[in-house]
């Protein structure tokens, strides 16, 4: 289904659909005030986005450095061209230590590579131990927001779901008596763990450590209870320096969620004494977007979900409504890249006005190539809906008589015309909207009565 | 060709233009540097306690499993550290010091030397971590400075207990790790 098909199954529920908005709009706001106590916030982005370039142009080197000192620290280090390779990989971790499950903390690169299921084909129980995560996992379902997995979700649904799979007592819709029993539910998996999977946020050239941050403290809880820590890092996410994680440490929280740092702050360097690391480096579509000159910058991302919290449209249509695994702005740049027929319709689910751009923490131009790929798949599969309609403007806005005809006409016909005429499918500007009421006469009437 | 050789080969085929790495300035904070850290901590969710207040809350809490690393508190253990931290399942609070604080954020850096068990600070249910004001410094720029080239198989910054805001935005602290962060500053 396209982004507005999707949109308006979403639009259905329109308390919920209000409430959505208004949440992600008290987290952007969260992240206004917070970026605004920092002084140096603006050169911060500039820095970041500065490191950020160099790693682009210098990606396989650093990646050459991350492998090098990985391994010298102890870390296996794999490389994975694909998802299915990726998969494969982890697949075959889990068969040599004989082990049919896995703890994992929240990594979007697994839900691109589409892991989970892959997974549970070959019998391994696959435990997401991110709150959120947990539950759009019971609810088979992935998450509609990269920081924010189950922000489409109520209480009361997620009351009915724990009274269904942990128990729980029916109706009580308590957030803090629903994350005790998730406390509970999860500690049993993660005692048990033999193999954990984190994603990474940052990877460091120089000493061959990565970074992941979570304020859950699941990550931990997970891979230093196993004997085995898998990390899937995509390829972009490498940093050339240590003392680089202070910039963008202090960046990505406050953009996230409005928090000066996340709880949890993780640096794994080597495997502790008996325990194996390892680290699958993940190209899946990352090469191809770099050689893409206008959208390369896509690749600068770090997962902050700012641009989702900000955007008009995310914020209406709900994160389901991209059918992408990264939803909002940012996914709507990076997926065509993936699949430009699947995701043809997500460039157009944008107003244009550039807030995700003006909240990116590492300067991503979104908006802009949000521009660029509508312009692609125009080229690539046509007019879209309002192709017609343009036209017809076209015509009219070249001529100034029939600029002013067409206006006299329309200013007579809005007011005529049948509503089931005005909103007709064939007028895409008359669906959700209400047409403004019309004046009485045009601008240049008025001005030569009142003002020659 | 191995997946290695094909992506490195894939980049080196692309041409991008050269832009140097930029040098990052030395930011700091305003404010009283102490009262910066202390207030970041509140703002995380965590308490600050003095060396006075810290051990008369101690004997009160009433815990029966407790492990200190802390050379302040070598005395508090009621345990020993096991080989395996599945045995710290029911551990009821972790005391341990951190070797430095970052006013902005209330990060607190802990390394393996400081921890025992990797394991330790996320499985206890109370965590207490002891910190010298004298070790504090303004942003996470000079936090990395200090960290420097230090070698740790592990490293972690701290900020607060494990929390999450995934139902509805609600905040609750107690997710997976310690339901509570107290920092003693000494």
């Amino acid at each position: 289904m396209s982004h507005p098909e999707n949109a308006a199954e979403f639009l259905k529920d329109q308390a919920k659909s209000k409430w959505h908005d208004e949440t992600l709009w008290f987290v952007r706001d969260k992240r206004d005030r917070i970026s605004k106590t920092i002084p140096e916030w603006e050169e911060l982005r500039n820095l970041a986005s500065g490191i950020k370039d160099n790693v682009l142009a210098n990606l396989g080197s650093y990646l050459e450095d991350f492998e090098r000192n990985a391994q010298k620290n102890g870390i296996q280090v794999h490389w994975a061209k694909d998802g299915e390779e990726h998969n494969q990989i982890v697949l075959d971790i889990l068969q040599k230590q004989n082990c049919n499950a896995i703890v994992k903390s929240k990594s979007i690169l697994t839900e691109e590579c589409h892991l989970n299921p892959f997974l549970e084909k070959h019998g391994v129980d696959v435990v997401d131990t991110d709150l959120g995560e947990r539950i759009v996992q019971l609810l088979h379902q992935p998450p509609s927001h990269i920081v924010l997995p189950a922000i489409h979700l109520k209480k009361g649904e997620i009351s009915a779901l724990f009274h269904e799979k942990l128990l729980t007592e029916k109706g009580n819709e308590d957030p803090a008596y629903l994350t005790q029993a998730a406390r509970l539910h999860l500690r049993e998996k993660f005692l048990k763990a033999k193999v954990a999977l984190t994603g990474v946020n940052f990877g460091v050239a120089e000493t061959g450590e990565f970074v992941v941050c979570t304020n859950e403290g699941n990550a931990d809880m997970g891979v230093h209870l196993a004997d085995v820590h898998i990390a899937s890092m995509g390829i972009e996410k490498i940093i050339p320096r240590r003392k680089d994680l202070g910039v963008f440490l202090r960046l990505l929280a406050r953009s996230a969620t409005g928090q000066p740092v996340t709880n949890y702050n993780s640096h794994f360097r080597s495997p502790s004494p008996g325990k194996e690391l390892h680290i699958i480096l993940v190209d899946n579509g990352r090469t191809a977007q770099l050689a893409r000159e206008k959208f390369k910058n896509s690749l600068k991302c770090i997962r902050c979900g700012a641009c989702m919290n900000t955007c008009p449209i995310y914020r209406r249509s709900g994160g389901f409504s991209y059918d992408s695994t990264v939803p909002g702005p940012i996914g709507s740049i990076l997926s065509p890249g993936l699949d430009m027929k699947k995701h043809s319709t997500l460039p157009f689910a944008s107003t244009l006005c550039g807030s995700c751009s003006d909240v990116c923490p590492v300067k991503i131009n979104i908006h802009e190539q949000l521009f660029e790929w509508r312009q692609e798949i125009t080229k690539t599969h046509g007019e879209m809906g309002k192709g017609l309609s343009m036209k017809l403007a076209n015509g009219i806005f070249k001529s100034p008589l029939a600029y002013k005809i067409s206006g006299n006409l329309m200013r007579a016909a809005l007011k005529a015309l049948p509503d089931s005429l005005i909103y007709h499918p064939i007028n895409a500007w008359g669906k959700g909207r209400n047409l403004p009421e019309t004046p009485k006469e045009s601008f240049q009437q008025w001005y030569q009565k009142n003002r020659s | 060709m191995s997946s290695r050789e094909n992506i490195l080969a894939a980049i080196k085929g692309i041409a991008v233009e050269q832009k140097a790495l930029p040098e990052i300035p030395d930011f700091g904070v305003q404010g009283e540097l102490t009262e910066t850290f202390i207030q970041s901590i509140l703002g995380n969710k965590g308490e600050v306690l003095s060396k006075v207040e810290f051990e008369s809350w101690l004997p009160k809490a009433g815990f029966s499993k407790i492990v200190s690393l802390s050379f302040h508190f070598p005395e508090a253990s009621t345990l020993t550290l096991p080989e395996d931290p599945h045995e710290l399942e029911d551990l009821g609070l972790a005391i341990l010091d951190g070797q430095f604080g970052v006013a902005e954020n209330g990060a607190i850096w802990l390394e393996d030397d400081n921890l025992g068990l990797r394991a330790l600070p996320f499985i206890t249910e109370h965590l207490v971590i002891v910190l010298d004001r004298k070790n504090l410094v303004e942003t996470m720029h000079q936090g990395y400075n200090r960290i420097a080239d230090a070698v740790s198989g592990f490293g972690v910054f701290i900020a607060g207990p494990s929390k999450t805001a995934d139902i509805e935005q609600s905040l609750v602290i107690g997710a997976h790790g310690a339901k509570s962060l107290r920092v003693v500053l000494v």
